[in-house]
């Protein structure tokens, strides 16, 4: 009799214990969420894998493969800033080229269009007067080059290529993507549904907890109206919970003192390993070029700017010279571009503030990664197409590399450097792939020296 | 109250002086010796506890600080040059000549600065080779000892102001002298005519600090064109041509090209050197004889004797000589006969011989241009301005202030206003420049167009590969402009060349400006040289008449590292810290005494003595050389700089002033007394102990005549004894093999090429970024080459006396080197153990080895334990006590790590180390990765010679080869093949350590080693 009468109080603590248990975590996760996620960066092999935008071989549309997977990088290294196939941008879409011009046209034009211009051919001063009277630069390309170009402008007639499409084949769509900040798109997504999800339960949770505190007191008061009680229920009815009793027990202090030097023990650690890492970092720069916008929206080729990614160690930060490129005849006005021209007007170069810093002690080479391993950028610089302001996607630590070392099979197709190592891999250890450490990538002084 | 006793500890105590009560505060004086005090007399007596705070604020101010990561700036071009991609390295040839040895090079430049020099395999002269100091010459540029700006009396003045009044000042001159050492620039010397065709009176003298004047004088105003390729007997009377004689790059490729041995070609030249300095030549001779500078004359004679005949009796005979003589004879056209000499009797006698001989080793018809100066001219001049008969004196690239033995003349005269106008070229207030009233400094070579000619009909061409640092101006521009030529130097250039390239110019401009040399091309036409008509009989009579010097004979020379101490050479630490490939030492000059002579003296080491000479003395160390002829000492020139700069100034004595003239020439000799001081100078000496005492295991050497014998026995092979009996050491081990699937980087070094001539050890520190530590770090041991050149003499006793003499004393003795030893050079850096010792006991894995057979060393790993160190038995690693680049101490000799300017000559690609860290060759891995990038990117291997370290690239004798051993075609495979169980051989190898770096035994060409004894 006596316990069934106990019984709604410890229910109210059991529940009581529940809520705060489940809030505990509940915002524990949504705490650790998001830099539990954006820690991992992207798998390193999820992307590896892809080959580089220049052995994209679009199959549609007639003509050699080869030529038009040529056509592709040169039409993205030299004609995509100002040129679209189905959309106006600087100069005129490009589709159906083929059909309106012959080659003995187009070779010529590519070659140098002021020529023809002054020469007073009739299509060309119509075209010139056309765009504003907007020169078209000059391009040393062979023939044949100019004829692989025209076969992928033709390959890709009719295809839409809105903002959306992401001509860099990495798999990110970049309208998913959140504003910048660090935290991975999809994760975030779930996040969310989860936080609703949580918050419903809480609100249930309190709602119970005061029916119960109600329907508790309310049977105290029928109790305590009640005469044939004894003392031992009496006792039992009228006893107090005595807070006191919790913060002298040894157990509980001993607990709370463990919990307590452990999580400050954790997060020093953490903290510590933290020093110096910058993920996420991102500085306002002094002029708000926006990368969205460029390789994004526009789909210039990174390259374009960074005009040493495939051949140096460093990726180059364009000169003003390549801004000018463009920004010569396009948004003279705007405040920002402005800049630009200041800068070259008082013969100050611009001040970027770095953002990717790797310690002197290790080497980088963006060529070994880009040319040779065919990594795209995005696979270390994160989704720079959806970026207005760019921020450091990955940690850059070295754990980070190594992992990818480890995991990254090598691009070894096509590379006579490989073709031995690749057979005498397969020979002794065929099962596993060939990755990057079993050639030795892991070993100090590839990177240290 | 009864007081208690008082004890004290010492009188000081108890008088309680107040230096007592001072230290009695203090037991423990010192700060840390980070920091030695350098006056701040607090800094060294703060106490303990002082220190303790600092730490603590340090450590929780640097904790704070690196929370925070600092903003770093990414600073693009504003208009890129097109051929510029940063971090690509660009490579343009260009050409090195500062009046004495000619170098063609190229320049590896990062982002536009020059960083490191290499040869250029298309020049025929000096063929991909490089001296030591044209290496170090890049460093010279960022040198913040050079004028910035025009200047009068060392105050800064306008350009165009100066050209005003320099124009006016000559206008009224009258006679104008412009003193230079030899320059072979033809569009120089044609812009020097326009000046003098301007200022009516303007002469053009040439000097050179070690002068050629009496070979000069006996060949007919020409230097004849040597090829010791084409002799197989070579006589020397005290020319150093592998080291510092006339142009050494292309002497030693020449020598030794008729010296590698192979099972092909078993045959190579006999060598004879006599001199009275253990020279670098000497050291490589087969049959090296000690002779006093007076005795020169005698013993050219007595082989004119032998070899023409009909000259009057010499009084110099000896065994040696007597064979030199008969080979030289029964050599014929083979043979060849170089004098150091500047004394153009000798030098007659000498061009007589090869005359007679008809030997084919010497080209009169395309003599070499690079030494032109004229004593005779240069002192009649000095005299001249003594006596104020000179209005204008211009000084370009000359220092004779310095460097003439009568500088101290010209120093008064121009002190005194002797000249009304004087004006220097020089790139710094020199000691000659700061006396000059008008500075207008001259860019660095490596800013300036010009060309060259350093034999007839060899051209090359200089081309800036750096717009100029400083305000200052090309010494041409400056004549042009003051002859009021508005022409640019670099157009005069072109239209001078306009004569010279045949066909379309601007193409073939082009292709000389890429390839640095003109191949092909001739000068305008000259009249046919011929040989000389000599003057044999005067000659004669002039040797027997020349006065018989009493008492020790000093003959100056030249050291491989300083070179004539001009100032590209005299302030570059490099230079100065690399050290004298015979007497291993460094920063400054000594007196080189004979053994017997400083036991009788009873001198040792380091012993301060007073040199006098000509009524001027000198006070220097003695080092004591063997091999030095008894009756003998020697000084190098060059040293003693007051004005040179920071890292040049107050090392060692000038030598010059004590000095005279002989015959119109100056005469490098000189009779002189020495006294001892009674105080001790140390002298930083790399490497102390001298001979190998018999152990072959190190180093080993053979006779030719073996080696044709059998040349599976030139070499020692130690075995160990096992329980199967005696095996090679590799047999037993306690490790696995590696396994080497991609490459298996190797390299041999042929100790019968190697010279010694120290070109590795600076190219490696180009590289690699190795700090210089200075005279006091070197004399502590703690110097930080990557890479030395041990030089061993050769001891008369051996292991066979052990059984009479004992064995202690057998040893004791093997360590002292005979009085005129043979010494073999062994270029020794870290040999990439298969199973390296250093490996094992690295407790933090800093030093592993790699997939590719490296030897890895891992800087930010690394904890500084030094184990390592200790267990290498090749003693080759390093280790950075001291931040070179930020202490102060090192701030002079290290500067070009300390300064925005000078740090633009480091390797961007290679690390500077920090302090506490173990550094080491690490066989240029930067070039290595590079090279297979390249490939990689090319998708194909490597091919041999892509990867070459740069010891090997720099290397003048291709001694050094580097490649990939797993590569059955490579170079170096082919070569390990071939002399596998012949000549090549490990260093230690029973200690089975299986090094990635192979030797090839050293072959003399004597029959035994009675020649020298």
């Amino acid at each position: 009799m006596n316990s069934i009468r106990l019984r709604p109080l410890s229910r109210l603590f059991l529940a009581l214990f529940l809520t705060v248990a489940t809030i505990g975590e509940s915002l524990a996760q949504a705490v650790g969420a998001a830099p539990a996620v954006s820690k991992e960066g992207v798998a390193p092999g999820a992307t590896a894998a892809a080959t580089p935008a220049t052995a994209v071989a679009p199959a549609a549309g007639g003509g050699d493969a080869a030529a038009i997977a040529a056509g592709d990088a040169l039409f993205k290294g030299n004609c995509a800033q100002c040129h679209a196939v189905n959309d106006v941008v600087v100069g005129p879409a490009l589709a159906g080229i083929a059909k309106r011009r012959p080659m003995s046209w187009i070779i010529p034009w590519v070659k140098n269009s002021s020529k023809m211009v002054a020469s007073g051919d009739e299509y060309s001063v119509k075209i010139f007067n056309q765009y504003s009277k907007q020169q078209m630069p000059s391009f040393q390309l062979s023939d044949q080059e100019i004829t692989s170009i025209v076969a992928w402008v033709t390959s890709q007639e009719g295809k839409a290529t809105g903002p959306n499409d992401n001509a860099n084949g990495t798999g990110i769509k970049p309208g998913e993507q959140g504003p910048a900040g660090g935290a991975d798109t999809a994760d975030a997504g779930a996040g969310k549904y989860m936080n609703v999800l949580l918050i419903v339960l809480v609100v249930v949770l309190i709602v119970l907890i005061v029916t119960l505190v109600i329907i508790a007191n309310i049977m105290k008061d029928v109790l305590r109206g009640r005469k044939d009680l004894d003392g031992r229920d009496r006792e039992v009815l009228e006893q107090r919970f005595d807070f006191s009793k919790i913060y002298k027990s040894t157990a509980v202090r001993t607990i709370v003192g463990v919990v307590f030097v452990l999580a400050v023990l954790y997060e020093s650690i953490q903290g510590a390993m933290g020093v110096g890492l910058q993920q996420g970092y991102q500085p306002t720069q002094p002029i708000a070029f926006s990368h969205k916008l460029h390789a994004g929206e526009h789909q210039i080729n990174c390259a374009y700017c960074h005009t040493s990614v495939y051949k140096s160690k460093s990726a180059n930060i364009p000169s003003a010279n390549i801004c000018m490129n463009c920004h010569s005849q396009i948004k003279t006005e705007s405040p920002e571009i402005k800049k630009i021209y200041r800068a070259i007007e008082r013969k100050q170069p611009i001040q970027w503030v770095r953002i990717h810093n790797l310690p002197d002690l290790a080497y980088f080479n963006h060529s070994q990664h880009t040319q040779v391993g065919g990594i795209e950028c995005q696979t270390c610089h994160g989704p720079i197409q959806n970026m207005d302001v760019v921020y450091q996607y990955s940690p850059l630590t070295m754990g980070w590399c190594i992992n990818c070392h480890r995991e990254t099979p090598l691009n070894t197709k096509g590379n006579g450097y490989y073709d031995n190592l690749v057979k005498l891999h397969d020979k002794s250890n065929g099962a596993v792939p060939f990755t990057v450490s079993s050639n030795g990538g892991t070993e100090c002084s590839k990177c240290h020296y | 109250m009864q007081e208690s006793p008082k004890y004290w500890k010492g009188i000081e105590e108890l008088e309680n002086s107040p230096e007592f009560v001072k230290n009695a505060l203090t037991e423990f004086a010192d700060f840390l010796p980070v920091k030695e005090s350098t006056g701040g007399a607090d800094a060294t007596i703060a106490p303990r506890r002082d220190f303790l705070k600092l730490m603590g604020f340090g450590i929780a101010a640097a904790t704070l600080a690196s929370c925070e990561a600092p903003v770093r700036k990414a600073i693009p071009y504003l208009n890129k040059p097109e051929e510029v991609d940063p971090g690509i390295a660009n490579f343009y040839a260009s050409t090195f000549f500062n009046g004495q040895d000619y170098n063609s090079i190229l320049v590896k430049t990062r982002e536009g600065r020059p960083i490191k020099f290499e040869g250029n395999p298309e020049s025929p002269i000096t063929r991909g080779g490089l001296s030591a100091r044209a290496q170090a010459v890049v460093l010279s540029l960022y040198d913040g000892g050079r004028l910035q700006h025009f200047a009068k009396k060392g105050a800064k003045i306008d350009k165009d102001q100066l050209d005003q009044e320099v124009r006016n000042a000559l206008a009224g001159a009258g006679r104008i002298a412009i003193v230079s050492p030899t320059i072979i620039s033809p569009s120089t010397k044609k812009v020097i005519a326009e000046f003098a065709g301007r200022f009516a009176g303007t002469e053009h003298v040439m000097y050179d600090v070690h002068s050629a004047s009496g070979l000069l004088r006996a060949n007919g105003g020409v230097v004849p064109a040597y090829d010791f390729s084409k002799a197989d007997v070579i006589v020397s009377f005290g020319a150093d041509f592998l080291g510092t004689w006339l142009s050494p790059v292309e002497y030693a490729r020449q020598y030794i090209t008729n010296r590698k041995v192979s099972k092909e070609k078993q045959t190579m030249s006999r060598h004879f050197q006599f001199e009275s300095n253990m020279s670098l030549t000497g050291s490589n001779a087969d049959v090296r004889v000690p002779l006093k500078p007076s005795e020169m004359g005698e013993a050219v004679l007595a082989v004119y004797n032998a070899v023409v005949g009909g000259g009057s009796a010499s009084s110099y005979s000896n065994k040696q000589l007597q064979t030199a003589a008969a080979e030289l004879k029964r050599a014929g056209a083979r043979g060849l006969v170089v004098s150091g000499s500047n004394d153009p009797a000798v030098q007659t006698l000498v061009a007589a011989i090869n005359q007679a001989l008809g030997s084919a080793a010497v080209d009169v018809a395309a003599p070499s241009y690079i030494r032109q100066g004229d004593d005779a001219r240069m002192s009649r001049l000095l005299r001249d301005i003594s006596n104020g008969q000179v209005g204008a004196v211009i000084f370009y690239h000359a220092n004779p202030v310095f460097d003439h033995p009568m500088g101290a003349d010209l120093a008064a005269a121009l002190k005194a206003g002797k000249v009304r106008t004087t004006i220097s070229l020089n790139d710094r207030l020199d000691e000659t420049g700061e006396l000059c009233t008008y500075a207008a400094p001259d860019h660095h070579f490596l800013e300036s167009w010009n060309d060259y000619e350093p034999k007839r009909g060899f051209l090359s061409l200089a081309q800036p590969v750096i717009t100029p640092l400083f305000a200052t101006r090309q010494a041409q521009d400056s004549l042009l402009t003051w002859a009021g030529n508005p022409t640019t130097y670099y157009n005069y250039l072109r239209n001078q060349w306009r004569g010279v390239l045949g066909g379309d110019f601007n193409k073939a401009w082009d292709k000389a400006v890429h390839d640095g040399v003109a191949t092909g091309t001739a000068t305008p036409a000259l009249a046919a040289q011929t040989a000389p008509a000599l003057d044999v009989t005067g000659a004669i009579s002039a040797i027997k008449s020349a006065p018989k010097p009493s008492g020790i004979e000093l003959a100056v020379y030249e050291k491989v590292g300083i070179g004539n101490g001009a100032n590209l050479f005299a302030n570059n630490p490099w230079l100065q810290e690399l050290p004298d490939p015979v007497t291993k030492a460094t920063w400054g000059n000594y007196v080189t005494v004979p053994r017997a002579y400083a036991a009788a003296q009873k001198w040792e080491q380091g012993d301060v003595v007073t040199v006098t000479a000509n009524g001027k003395s000198i006070q220097l160390p003695v080092l004591i050389q063997p091999g030095q002829a008894a009756g003998t000492i020697g000084i190098a020139l060059g040293y003693g700089r007051t004005n040179a700069g920071k890292v040049g100034n107050d090392l060692g004595k000038n030598v010059l002033p004590l000095l005279g003239m002989r015959s119109d020439a100056v005469n490098y000799v000189a009779s002189v007394t020495l006294a001892a001081t009674g105080t001790q100078e140390p002298i930083a000496q790399t490497q102390t102990h001298h001979t190998i005492m018999d152990r072959k295991q190190v180093v080993q050497e053979a006779t030719l005549k073996q080696y044709i014998e059998n040349p599976k026995e030139v070499t020692e092979y130690e075995k160990i004894s096992t329980p199967d009996g005696l095996e090679k050491p590799n047999k037993v081990s306690l490790w696995q093999d590696y396994e080497y699937k991609n490459h298996h980087w190797g390299m041999a070094i042929d100790l019968n090429s190697c010279i010694g001539c120290g070109s590795c050890v600076i190219g490696c520190q180009a590289e690699n970024n190795v700090a210089v530590v200075g005279k006091q770090e070197v004399i502590n041991r703690r110097e930080m080459h990557w890479m030395r050149i041990d030089r061993y003499y050769s001891s008369n006793h051996h292991k066979t006396e052990f059984e009479t003499e004992g064995k202690l004393d057998t040893y004791a003795a093997m360590e002292d080197p005979s009085e005129n030893p043979q010494v073999i050079f062994q270029p020794m850096l870290c040999q990439h153990c298969n199973h390296a010792p250093c490996e094992t006991v690295c407790p933090v894995l800093a030093t592993t080895h790699s997939s590719e057979g490296l030897n890895q060393m891992t800087y930010n790993r690394c904890v500084g334990t030094r184990y390592c160190a200790n267990n290498c038995p090749y003693k080759v690693r390093r280790f950075n006590w001291f931040s070179y680049y930020s202490n102060e101490k090192f701030e002079t000799v290290n500067g070009h790590m300390f300064t925005d300017l000078g740090r633009m000559v480091l390797n961007p690609d290679v690390t500077v180390r920090a302090r506490g860290v173990m550094e080491k060759c690490s066989f240029c891995v930067q070039r290595i990765q590079l090279g297979k990038l390249e490939a990689k990117k090319q998708k194909r291997r490597p091919q041999d010679g892509e990867v070459v370290s740069a010891c090997a690239q720099s290397c003048p004798t291709q001694a050094i080869v580097f490649g990939d051993m797993r590569d059955p075609n490579s170079r170096i495979s082919q070569l390990l093949r071939r002399e596998d169980g012949e000549r090549a051989f490990h260093v230690l190898d029973s200690i089975n350590v299986q090094p990635n770096v192979t030797y090839l035994t050293k072959i003399r060409n004597t029959e035994s080693s009675e020649f020298n004894a």
